[in-house]
């Protein structure tokens, strides 16, 4: 599993990557996860529906992330535009 | 005599240097303080480039094929919605999605406008001095909320009346594009998930 996050000028960059079976890089993950959460991100999950289709899914806690995800992308919390 | 005029032309060569100096420094002074603002803002057009081209790369493996194809070719990405409009006798409305612009809602069947809602992804630590990510990552990131929860990100948003932000006689124009564009494309799967998600909803 790969946590990305979005960054002006950059774009994705990788916080932290890892397997779930190997529980000292699990804890890695969810430490770099909570890190990106308390900065104020979002993280949204893509997935493919069973036919087929992608779609994506919030998460706001490292439990809610499917386990075979593949990446967990973080990015700046949405603000109503103002103009 | 020439060594009293060569005397008062150096006086005045001196005097006309004193004269001329402070303006010049002025001049100086603002070439530099035009320039500065760029080197703060620390804009780099390559750099940007290469983070638009990730970002493309990651936009592409995200979304399906079809809606990649449409951004690659319309600049631009459509989204069914789910929220269904009561105006329009129940029927859902479809979302497009442009670069740091507002989301676009509009009825498929008619292409009725129904508003613009306004919503940013400001990066506040502002890395290279900007707060925007790349075009396709910010079409990314609405394409995650309105896939992910469409209600959430529609509560949040600014609503606007359609041609706050974008005329709509682009939006026209887009649609129409749209509609060619589907018309001559090979996507089936696209239209028929497209036509099952409106009649299902509906």
């Amino acid at each position: 599993m790969k946590l990305l996050r979005l960054k002006p000028g950059h774009g994705e960059v990788v916080l932290a990557e890892g397997d779930l079976a190997v529980p000292e890089q699990e804890a890695e993950l969810i430490a770099a996860f909570r890190r990106e959460l308390d900065a104020g991100m979002c993280a949204a999950v893509p997935t493919t529906t069973a036919l087929g289709r992608r779609e994506a899914e919030m998460v706001k806690n490292f439990q809610d992330v499917p386990r075979d995800a593949e990446r967990v992308i973080f990015f700046p919390r949405a603000a109503g535009g103002a103009r | 005599m020439l060594l009293a005029l060569a005397t008062s032309a150096l006086v005045l060569l001196v005097l006309l240097w004193q004269l001329a100096l402070p303006p010049l420094r002025r001049a100086l002074a603002r070439r530099g303080g035009a320039s500065r603002p760029v080197a703060q803002d620390g804009y780099d057009p390559g750099r940007e480039l290469r983070a638009e081209q990730r970002a493309r790369r990651l936009l592409r493996s995200c979304v399906n094929e079809e809606e990649w194809t449409m951004y690659r070719d319309l600049g631009f990405l459509r989204v069914w919605g789910t929220q269904v409009i009561a105006a329009a006798d129940g029927a859902p409305c479809a979302y497009l999605i442009y670069p740091h612009l507002p989301i676009v809602a509009y009825l498929p069947q008619t292409g009725v406008l129904l508003g613009e809602y306004c919503v940013a992804f400001p990066d506040h630590t502002r890395p290279y001095g900007s707060p925007h990510l790349p075009d396709s990552d910010d079409v990314l990131v609405k394409w995650f909320a309105l896939t992910a929860d469409e209600r959430g990100l529609i509560a949040g948003a600014n609503m606007h009346l359609p041609g706050r932000q974008i005329a709509p006689k682009r939006l026209r124009q887009d649609l129409a594009r749209l509609a060619l564009w589907e018309s001559q494309s090979s996507w089936p799967l696209a239209r028929s998930v497209g036509g099952l998600t409106q009649a299902s909803v509906a």
